[in-house]
């Protein structure tokens, strides 16, 4: 294809590309660099049916007017991403100042919202991310080996965590988990515990999240890795057979490899997705024990007082973090690329 | 609930019957209503209805999640919603970002019929009317309180004794229960304890907060000692899970919104063992203090600046309709109504015995909000026991700190 006939080609997703993502980024990076005017705070009188008060009230019209004139805010360069509630950069140099073990200046930084929320973001990627690759594989080979007519049924079954919106999932998930639901009332059967919730402590609640992710999770693997089965070479298979092959051999040396490149692209979509795992925090309740940085931004939002200064900052964090988590799979697959041009 | 609605339709028939719109006076106009969801609040927007027909219609939104809704919403021009009903909490971003218009030529004009004590002034201009009056108090099973043997709880440390006595009686292994779930519910927990006690979160005429006292610390304790007495879960209880529970006979104390009381005292959901024995008393004192640890909330409507003028009157009279004498005596027990004609009944007993108390409103201060907000996200960890009071409260006003000076509260 001619250059002139490819720019012309890709000139629509390119334009969309721009208009819907490349130009919010862009507002969101301005955003997080500025904020809000100076409030011009009178004391007024406020009646109501219980008394009046002397309160503090917003001066509307002086504040109207910062507002016409500069209508970004005031511009604080990155003085948002270094505040308590993002990096805290003040707050972690005075920890590790103040330090008297390593545990000591981690307990600190783990008191801090964003490094909470780090914290779990991470563990949760790469817990889930692995756990959905192996599991995806082992029921693609499972669902492989199935006679035809119990193919379809089992597929449709293992599909559905991902049909099931994920709110909803975690949702009914948190109900059963309940102390007084199906799952929650079993566990203490088994354990023998009257007073164990899985909703009250925090290591429980990241298991429980972490379990929610890969059931959610591994469809998407299955799905891509089944596909990739049926293109498996028969002749190599037979060729192995004949060399005396287990079955285990023909999948580690065979099937595995050719799935490879699968492998790849499941766990970059995974990083990605578990990067920003949010729905299921809502879904159960769980923003006090494992808050994710998605939250952090939604509660932000969510506020009879939105910060939307505060949240841009912890967005543009957040695509920082993705892009570096990302880096070495991206690195990895512009030298295969690379590899094979030449 | 389903007398509720029956008396409703009732009242319904009788307004169709015979004064067909002319009632509410209005020809054209188009409203429509924002507001939070629970059983007054949707008599108020039934009862506005009843203006649309002919050239005007009424349609409403009711919602538990109204107030993310109503900065969005109302800052559009044309505003979505032509009315909110909102609250002494939730009015105070909407007057700071001037989305809500004065009412005073409106009332000049419609509203004769409102009491004095239902405008909500700022700065000597009506901004909202006030239509009823809710404040969290105590819910109590006579009958466990009587097996166990002690009296309905008047201060706090009477129920924490009261719900020791009940686990210790065998009756139930976690008696009591709050709106404690992380975020709003929890930051409101703190705030009625705090002004139970006191407290005042700012230091007076500035922005600078003034939660890491020893007053913090108190109603800090106080909160974890309740907690200890409540089910594992607390941190995700909402008004709806203690609902929940109260009617599945799980709880003996709750400390609960008195806008639930309909809710519970109705034949829906729940046994006739829990119902008859519920009572809903005042909101308990703590530390030795005289006025309840509670606070006073108004609900009321606004009207949108974002709207034309015919919209807005309409919406006035509309829900001026949604709160006529007639209409509130419709759903005398919905709510403790500050409208003329109200008779108190025994779902609203908690309120008013909580508001006769002497018990604090809720400040309606622009930066309360970001206190509210710090509180709820902060205090969590402290109450699972992994921090302490004074590292939880000083978390508290650090959170605070950084967000009003990004609003521009603080420098």
């Amino acid at each position: 294809m001619r250059h002139k006939t490819f720019l012309w080609f890709i000139l629509p997703s390119l334009a969309a590309m721009i208009l819907f993502i490349a130009l919010p980024l862009v507002s969101v990076v301005v955003q997080s660099m500025y904020i809000e005017h100076e409030q011009v705070l009178v004391v007024t009188e406020n009646c109501g049916p219980f008394g009046c008060t002397q309160e503090s009230s917003v001066d509307t019209e002086a504040t109207a007017q910062l507002r016409a004139e500069q209508p970004l805010g005031r511009f604080a360069g990155l003085a948002t991403y270094f505040d308590r509630g993002h990096l805290a950069s003040s707050e972690v140099a005075e920890a590790w100042a103040n330090r008297e073990s390593l545990g000591d200046f981690f307990a600190e930084l783990y008191n801090l919202p964003f490094y909470k929320a780090l914290a779990f973001t991470l563990t949760y990627t790469f817990v889930v991310t692995p756990m959905v690759i192996v599991l995806g594989l082992l029921i693609a080979l499972g669902v492989n080996r199935l006679t035809p007519a119990l193919k379809g049924p089992t597929i449709f079954v293992s599909l559905l965590p991902m049909i099931i919106t994920p709110l909803i999932g975690s949702l009914i998930l948190f109900w059963m988990i309940d102390a007084q639901g199906v799952i929650g009332k079993s566990l203490q059967w088994i354990f023998d515990d009257p007073e164990l919730s899985l909703k009250a402590s925090p290591p429980l609640t990241w298991i429980t999240l972490i379990v929610y992710g890969i059931w959610s999770g591994a469809p998407f693997a299955f799905v891509v890795f089944y596909a990739g089965l049926q293109t498996v070479n028969s002749d190599s298979l037979e060729a192995a057979m004949i060399d005396g092959a287990t079955k285990w051999q023909q999948i580690r040396y065979v099937v595995i490899p050719h799935l490879m490149p699968l492998a790849v692209f499941i766990s970059l979509m995974q990083l990605m997705d578990n990067f920003r795992v949010f729905e299921p925090v809502v879904g159960f309740s769980a923003q006090a024990n494992a808050p994710s940085l998605s939250y952090i931004i939604f509660a932000d939002m969510r506020s009879d007082i939105t910060r939307f200064n505060s949240a841009a900052a912890t967005s543009v964090l957040t695509v920082i973090g993705v892009t570096i988590l990302l880096a070495p799979v991206l690195v990895r697959t512009w030298r295969d690329f690379k590899g094979k041009a030449v | 609930m389903s007398m509720t609605k029956l008396s409703m339709l009732g009242a319904a028939a009788v307004f169709m019957g015979t004064t067909a719109y002319a009632g509410c006076g209005v020809t054209s106009g188009t409203v429509n209503i924002l507001g939070n969801d629970f059983a007054a609040i949707q008599a108020v927007a039934e009862g506005a209805k009843q203006c649309a027909g002919g050239g005007v219609t009424v349609e409403s939104n009711l919602n538990k999640d109204y107030r993310d809704l109503q900065i969005a919403a109302l800052t559009a021009n044309p505003a979505q919603y032509s009315t909110v009903v909102t609250t002494n909490a939730a009015i105070v971003p909407l007057i700071g970002e001037g989305l809500i218009r004065p009412l005073d030529d409106l009332i000049a004009k419609h509203g004769q019929n409102i009491s004095k004590n239902q405008l909500i002034t700022v700065d000597g201009k009506v901004m909202a009317v006030a239509f009823m009056a809710n404040a969290q108090h105590l819910f109590v099973r006579t009958d466990i309180l009587e097996k166990a043997g002690v009296d309905v709880p008047t201060t706090y440390e009477d129920v924490v004794a009261a719900s020791a006595a009940i686990k210790a009686a065998g009756l139930m292994e976690h008696p009591f229960a709050t709106t404690s779930q992380t975020g709003w519910n929890l930051g409101e927990e703190f705030v009625n304890m705090y002004l139970g006690f006191g407290g005042a979160f700012f230091k007076p005429g500035t922005a600078e907060p003034n939660a890491n006292n020893e007053t913090g610390v108190a109603a800090l304790n106080m909160l974890k000692a309740l907690t200890e007495q409540s089910n594992p879960d607390f941190l995700t209880f909402d008004s709806n899970a203690v609902q929940a529970s109260w009617e599945a006979g799980d709880l003996a104390i709750a400390h609960l919104w008195g806008s639930r009381g309909t809710g519970i005292l109705d034949a829906e959901g729940s046994t006739d063992e829990v119902v008859s024995n519920t009572v809903l008393v005042s909101s308990p004192t703590v530390g030795g203090g005289s006025t309840p640890a509670s606070s006073l909330w108004w609900d009321g409507f606004a009207i949108a600046a974002n709207v034309s003028d015919e919209d807005a009157e309409a919406s006035f009279v509309a829900m001026l309709n949604g709160i006529s004498t007639e209409n509130v005596k419709a759903n005398n027990d919905a709510a403790v109504w500050l409208v003329e004609g109200y008779q108190p009944s025994a779902a609203s007993a908690g309120v008013l015995a909580t508001a006769t108390g002497g018990t604090k409103p809720y400040p309606m201060i622009p930066f309360m909000g970001l206190m509210h907000s710090a509180l709820g996200a902060e205090l969590s960890e402290f109450l699972q026991g992994s921090e302490s009071a004074e590292q939880a409260l000083a978390d508290v006003e650090a959170a605070y700190v950084s967000a009003a000076k990004e609003k521009g509260f603080l420098q």
